[in-house]
């Protein structure tokens, strides 16, 4: 429709010409409203002089628990993007009957699709759980920071660069018309001319690039920088499953970055690795992209077993039953996770050995994962169990995560995935487990540690108007998916013939309208709590609201810059109960200057020139490429040569601080 | 457990004294760490090569294009420069500064040999024909080859910085740890290129 076949390309701006501006009605609402609600911001900021606050205190910071913050921000802000997507296919499945076309027309569509999937995973689920890991790893190993500080900044803001990247399709070119996974040969040169692939490639390098970094850094961090005393096996769940998910994305995501490049050579300079003739292989890039793609499942899933963990063992007030089974499990699921990627497409047709090999490893992952449902049950069992809001997520997950677990099984048997194989059914089964299990855990997350990172809490009615929405929203919404694939539906359609099945599209189509409920419901909670942050009820003056168990809760709310005064020493599992049990306060004795590391703008500035470096690959402007790439290079080594990167926060400071928190302490008790 | 809480006295929870981490001593795992993902870069490359070495597209096979004395000459610079690496570190630890340099100079002549015949190589693949786009095999080949090679590039750039470096501000602290990290990447590469030799150029003349 709207790709151009052979667009000329000039020096000066590669392919980009008038060109790249989509006609569709759609995207110019969209875009005028983009461009409305940005220079309201800037009128804001610049109204308010944030401009200065913002990059000081934010976006130079290299403080885990700010940039920890920061990607929860732009998981959030991707995940409406992304909704909206979501929004707009089941609002085109729904109507798309009886020779109507629907109101979006292929190119559109298929863009739409691909987008949804390429966001909400590496944009939404992947900022939400690493900002996670990133907030709450230090403070639970009771450490001042991460082991690579600036790096840490620079990762994230490499994410940022991504998220831009893709961003810019929807307003200046296309994106890929390919599904999330944009496998070849469809997404090669041959059939995807245009942008839209190279947005694709381009936005998920740079992101990718961050994520391993991070990856690094974090598991580095847990190794390294434990409180003394805490062994490997004293570590909490949370920080184990950090762990676990840590050495996933450092032994998968460089699987993904060489996929991608190979992709990429075969698109700019026409290699021959996934092309169909010349002696390539398409289906070497599906096994590639799977060897990541699945550990990438449990990349998503892992850091929130340990989030349910934490919160099943503070809300039943009693220690986590198993855990060292689950610290096992854990490990069980880390390793199992590399040796199923071929259940993705047993249809492939490797034999019936290759195929019942991988399904059997595959059906082995429930075992473990069946052994954390156990322990989450047996720890409420004889518990006193208070159904706050943190914990009502965790039994909508429990109860939502094990019908997805099952139809998980079901499309591990080789012969029922030839029947469901790509169809609704599969649909509906990952996002019972990726709404059910990430999203579900991550509202479970905000809702317990918000009162941790700003010191009050979220407000109990709307965020219990947000939960039944979203509950109720996820089954009516995915249910007809299920009976929909399993009368043999496939993904990713436009329009359908058989008038017979519209009812179940628009109930869908409900079901996703109750799910904005959710979500809108979820920002009234945020606003409505900001705005009443210093009333008593939504206070948190003791640092620890919940009664809950891990160092996090020892420290403030929100926690001083340096986390702790004194490095804890750890005795047992469950370092903050024992603390409280043994009546230990904090010593107010002499205190000691703190070594810190030292904000810097590096990593902002070297995000931004890979970002421009993407840019300018995407749209085939050579000379911006080169220059922007020789920038990077340059500015690095211009980096390298500062040597004086940390500080140490007095121990006057440091008593300002205290004394304050002493006050805070006297004023709750 | 509880027993084990009530032997504790208050004050062992926390640290009064100073709590020091060396400085950058997380480096050396955090480097081990990134060279292991990189590792795995080669390793997808290495599997695709695996897959892919078979397709000439009835075009040249590498019978046909490698010439093994080249190679044996260009594998020699690499080893020489792994060696002279271990030298100039060697030296750091004496505190030499003047022969740190001297050996990370030899080094990096070694490695710019390296460079030169490998792009005396593929220049001549290319002019024979036998570029990237001509099969899948050559594609693999150029692709695995010539990841290896950016790396050394790359090595060779840091390399040049940490000399600048080290003449700068001498051997302290963090210049002995860059050093550390660039002897593990430059050692990392030559481990590669014991592979890409072995698997690529041996294997192909069988």
């Amino acid at each position: 429709m709207a790709i151009p076949a052979n667009v000329e390309t000039t020096f000066l701006l590669g392919r980009l010409n008038f060109q790249a501006i989509p006609k569709d009605p759609i995207v110019w609402v969209t875009f005028v409203g983009v461009v409305i609600g940005g220079l309201a911001m800037l009128y804001l900021l610049n109204k308010y002089k944030l401009w200065g606050y913002l990059w000081n205190e934010w976006f130079t910071s290299i403080d885990h628990k700010k940039i920890g913050i920061m990607y929860m921000v732009l998981g959030l802000i991707m995940f409406v993007r992304g909704f909206a997507d979501a929004v707009m296919m089941r609002a085109q499945q729904a109507i798309a009957f009886n020779g109507s076309e629907g109101y979006l027309n292929a190119h559109h569509y298929d863009q739409i699709f691909t987008a949804h999937g390429v966001i909400m995973i590496f944009f939404v689920a992947m900022p939400f759980v690493t900002g996670l890991m990133n907030y709450l790893v230090p403070l639970q190993i009771g450490a001042r920071d991460v082991s690579f500080p600036f790096l840490n900044n620079f990762s994230f803001w490499m994410t940022v660069g991504g998220a831009i990247i893709v961003m810019a399709s929807l307003f200046v070119g296309e994106f890929a018309q390919t599904g999330w996974l944009a496998f070849p040969p469809l997404s090669g040169i041959a059939y995807s001319p245009y942008v839209g692939v190279d947005y694709y490639i381009w936005g998920l390098q740079v992101a990718g690039v961050g994520t391993t970094l991070s990856g690094i850094n974090l598991m580095v961090t847990i190794l390294k920088m434990r409180a003394p005393g805490m062994t490997m096996m004293k570590m909490p769940v949370f920080t184990w499953t950090a762990f676990c998910t840590n050495i996933l994305i450092v032994a998968s995501f460089p699987i993904l970055t060489m996929t991608l490049i190979l992709l990429t050579l075969d698109r700019y300079i026409g290699t021959n690795f996934f092309t169909n003739d010349l002696g390539g292989n398409p289906m070497m890039y599906i096994n590639l992209i799977w060897i990541w793609g699945h550990p990438e499942v449990y990349i998503l899933i892992l850091p929130l077993f340990g989030v349910f963990s934490e919160i099943t063992s503070t809300f039943s007030g009693k220690r986590l039953f198993g855990y060292t089974s689950m610290v096992y499990a854990t490990i069980c699921i880390t390793v199992l996770s590399y040796l199923v990627w071929l259940h993705h497409f047993f249809t492939m047709g490797s034999g019936a050995s290759v195929n019942s090999f991988f399904g059997i490893t595959t059906m082995i992952i429930s075992i473990p994962t069946g052994a954390k449902i156990f322990n989450w049950l047996f720890t409420m069992y004889h518990g006193r169990v208070r159904y706050d809001l943190p914990m009502m997520w965790v039994i909508a997950f429990m109860l939502t995560f094990v019908i997805g677990g099952m139809t998980g099984v079901l499309l591990a048997v080789p012969p029922a995935d030839f029947v469901l194989h790509n169809s609704l059914f599969l649909i509906a089964h990952f996002h019972n487990v990726i709404i059910g299990g990430v999203l579900f855990g991550l509202f479970a997350a905000i809702n317990f540690w918000w009162p941790k990172a700003f010191g009050f809490k979220l407000n109990v009615f709307w965020g219990k108007v947000s939960f039944w929405c979203w509950v109720i929203g996820f089954w009516v919404a995915f249910m007809p998916l299920y009976i929909l694939g399993l009368m043999g539906v496939t993904r990713r359609m436009r329009v359908f013939d058989d008038p017979s099945l519209q009812i179940w599209f628009i109930i869908a189509a409900f079901g996703a309208f109750l799910i904005a409920c959710g979500i809108g419901a979820m920002f009234v909670q945020f606003g409505i709590s900001i705005w009443k942050r210093n009333e008593p009820e939504y206070r948190d003056e003791t640092g620890d609201p919940w009664n809950a168990r891990t160092l996090e809760w020892a420290t403030s709310s929100p926690p001083p810059s340096y986390n702790f005064a004194f490095t804890p020493v750890i005795h047992g599992l469950d370092a903050w109960t024992d603390m409280k049990a043994a009546g230990a306060q904090r010593p107010k004795a002499d205190y000691i200057p703190i070594h810190m590391p030292r904000y810097t703008g590096s990593g902002v500035i070297i995000a931004a020139l890979c970002t421009v470096f993407g840019m300018a690959m995407i749209w085939y402007i050579w000379w911006l490429a080169i220059v922007s790439f020789i920038a990077i290079v340059a500015y690095s080594i211009y980096h390298t040569f500062n040597y004086d990167r940390d500080y140490y926060v007095t121990a006057e400071e440091v008593r300002a601080v205290e004394d304050a928190r002493d006050r805070q302490l006297a004023q709750g008790a | 457990m509880s027993t084990a809480t009530q032997l504790q006295a208050p004050a062992d929870y926390w640290e009064t004294e100073p709590h020091h981490h060396p400085e950058g001593a997380s480096t050396n795992i955090g480097f081990w760490v990134y060279l292991m993902s990189d590792c795995l870069m080669f390793a997808v490359l290495f599997a695709t090569y695996g897959v892919l070495h078979g397709n000439f597209a009835a075009g040249p096979g590498p019978k046909d294009l490698f010439d093994l004395e080249l190679i044996a000459l260009n594998t020699a610079m690499l080893l020489f420069s792994s060696i002279t690496y271990g030298f100039a570190m060697i030296a750091a630890y004496k505190g030499r500064k003047q022969a740190t340099l001297r050996w990370l100079g030899v080094t990096l002549f070694f490695g710019l040999c390296f460079l030169a015949i490998e792009l005396y190589e593929f220049h001549h693949l290319i002019h024979v024909g036998a570029g990237p786009q001509r099969s899948a095999f050559l594609s693999a080949f150029f692709t695995l080859v010539g990841t290896h090679g950016l790396h050394v590039t790359f090595g060779s750039i840091w390399l040049v910085t940490l000399m600048v470096q080290v003449s700068k501000y001498g051997l302290h602290q963090a210049n002995m740890r860059r050093l550390m990290c660039l002897s593990l990447f430059w050692h990392f590469l030559d481990l590669i290129w014991i592979g890409v030799f072995t698997f690529v150029y041996l294997m192909g003349m069988i």
